[in-house]
């Protein structure tokens, strides 16, 4: 009798600790599945909506996305991002890659210099923003600090030049982003395996061969990793326009992420903004989604 | 990898052009955050003069006090304090409960699987990485229906669901080398699910809380998108309260009194990052390289 209750006493145990580890997951998937996934599928269905500055549910086909297409600003955004993108990942991957390799020739102070070259991933982009807008400031800034010092004919006026604005920009979010890259190719140099190397410098290979040939090929997924996440970030990059050029000067410096907020919050296009986003969402999981697939069905159980 | 060359008269040359090319870039990393402070304690006539490179001449603190307390934004003239402490009652609870979350997904997801974990785990994943665009219109609304429209409570919110994805990340990753071994010796022993979870892995968390305190700290007190859609007036976080110090005053523009403001916005995630900056490297390779 005793020997039976306590039987059932442990199945219901065992059942409840069954249920346990899903009931302690179930409330973060719900707000995944609502705030993320419902999101998505409403925005969606608002881009083909007629929403303009309330939520409107008539259903409008792809009136929303051609005007978003027919838009010269929006065509000007693309252009933006694809060139700021573009100068952006090779840049901070390049002087990413080159700061680490010198890094890693046992230096002195190589803490130190770490911690300085990665500070400003710590930083705000509306700090970062704020910062570079006053030292490139024509007025004030370098410029004039350059006549100051004697070299009176030094003109640096991007900041304020509509074909140049976008490379003031991309020089403020290099010098954020490089010293993260460089970490990651840090960390990947350090796992390198040493034994093609010593063999290479038993041969007398000399040391920029043994870079270009054995070390560099080795750090393909660092590279992968980099590129993904710089992509990522750039496709997203917001503040740091509002805080250096508010997308100016005119429209010069207009990335989606600018165009769908002025859309959704000051145009009140609420249908434009929509679609926009969802463009966004679609580049970005075009890059992420087999990513992180290769990622997760990796060898790693 | 390191090359070990026997250091010889030879080989100094190569030795000193490498320092030298490390400490010019260490001069141009540090530049902006030079200008920055020197600037902040200039006075605005110095300023003008030119020069901003040249230390100041006389050193005033007026710019610091102008913002911290009396630098107009918007309508109010108060400075970027409260806007400072709105970002601290946003950004604790939105730390600690977002990693609560994360640590308990990240041992669910490793030592109590199910079927579709894997799955599930993509799910959480994703959500780190959409473009916050994509959630602005629907989350203003929800924000609305909830009666948080322009609070922090709201933010609060926002950064909790929008940070599970990462702690999670984190957490799992952390979990996933944690032996199994262990585990199944407690559950032999009577050990329930909470049990197992204070008792012998929280036990064992330190670094990676320490990665994830860090990491959500910094993303939720330099955020900006959710500040400046869901938030305006004096509910603002600090970089909203910043940019419209910075981009919108009127008149003559006060660079030190900016420079100053933009400093007090930067100081707590530096500080963060100088204490624990060498777990902030460990944690942003663990989170990234290895998925």
């Amino acid at each position: 009798m005793s020997h039976s209750s306590s039987k059932r006493e442990m199945s219901a145990r065992a059942r409840w600790q069954a249920w346990l580890p899903k009931l302690v997951l179930a409330p973060s998937l719900a707000l995944v599945l609502f705030f993320v996934y419902g999101f998505i599928l409403w925005t969606s269905y608002i881009s083909f909506s007629a929403s303009d500055m309330l939520p409107n549910y008539t259903w409008v086909g792809t009136h929303q996305w051609s005007r978003l297409w027919g838009s010269w600003t929006w065509g000007i955004a693309l252009h933006n991002i694809w060139v700021f993108s573009l100068l952006y990942i090779v840049s901070c991957t390049l002087l990413g890659l080159l700061l680490a390799i010198l890094l890693d020739q046992r230096i002195r102070a190589e803490g130190l210099l770490r911690t300085i070259y990665l500070y400003p991933m710590a930083l705000s982009f509306i700090v970062t923003g704020t910062a570079w807008q006053w030292f490139l400031n024509p007025g004030l800034g370098l410029e004039k600090t350059m006549h100051e010092l004697g070299w009176t004919s030094f003109s640096f006026d991007w900041l304020i030049n509509a074909d140049m604005a976008i490379y003031t920009v991309v020089i403020a979010a290099v010098w954020q982003a490089t010293g993260f890259v460089m970490a990651m190719f840090l960390a990947g140099l350090r796992g390198i395996d040493g034994e093609m190397i010593k063999a290479a410098q038993i041969d007398g290979a000399p040391v920029w061969k043994i870079y270009l040939r054995i070390i560099i090929p080795q750090l393909r997924p660092v590279f992968l990793s980099a590129v993904v996440v710089l992509a990522h970030l750039a496709i997203k990059s917001f503040d740091l326009i509002v805080a250096m050029t508010g997308g100016g000067p005119g429209n010069a410096t207009t990335v989606p992420a600018t165009f769908m907020y002025s859309y959704a919050f000051s145009r009140n296009e609420m249908g434009i903004a929509a679609a926009s986003a969802v463009f966004m969402l679609a580049v970005i999981a075009a890059l992420i989604v087999p990513y992180l697939y290769s990622e997760l069905r990796g060898p790693r159980s | 990898m390191s090359t070990t060359a026997p250091i010889s008269r030879a080989s100094m040359w190569p030795r000193i052009v490498l320092y030298a090319v490390l400490i010019v870039f260490a001069a141009l990393f540090l530049m902006p955050l030079y200008v920055m402070l020197t600037t902040s304690f200039k006075t605005l006539a110095e300023i003008q003069q030119g020069n901003m490179l040249a230390l100041p001449e006389q050193w005033t603190l007026t710019p610091w006090l102008e913002a911290w307390g009396s630098a107009c934004i918007g309508l109010d003239c108060d400075g970027i304090s409260g806007y400072f402490f709105n970002s601290i009652k946003i950004v604790i609870p939105a730390v600690v409960i977002s990693a609560l979350f994360g640590a308990f997904n990240g041992y669910v997801l490793t030592k109590w699987r199910f079927r579709g974990h894997k799955i599930v785990f993509g799910l959480i994943l994703f959500g780190c990485f959409i473009p916050f665009q994509i959630i602005l219109l629907p989350m203003a609304r929800v924000l609305g229906v909830l009666h948080i429209a322009n609070t922090t409570t709201g933010l609060v919110l926002v950064h909790i669901v929008y940070g599970i994805g990462f702690t999670t990340l984190f957490f799992r990753n952390y979990y996933e080398t944690f032996p199994n071994e262990l585990i199944r010796a407690a559950m032999l022993d009577g050990a329930g699910f909470f049990t197992i979870f204070f008792r012998i892995l929280l036990p064992a968390s330190g670094p990676i809380i320490v990665v994830t305190v860090i990491w959500q700290f910094t993303n939720v007190w330099n955020d900006f998108l959710f500040g400046v859609s869901f938030t305006s007036g004096e509910n603002a976080p600090v970089t909203v309260a910043l940019n419209n110090l910075v981009n919108s005053s009127t008149g003559v523009k006060a660079y030190n009194v900016n420079m100053a403001a933009a400093m007090f916005a930067a100081v707590p995630t530096l500080v963060v990052y100088v204490l624990a900056g060498k777990y902030f490297v460990r944690g942003l390779m663990s989170g990234s390289v290895k998925g």
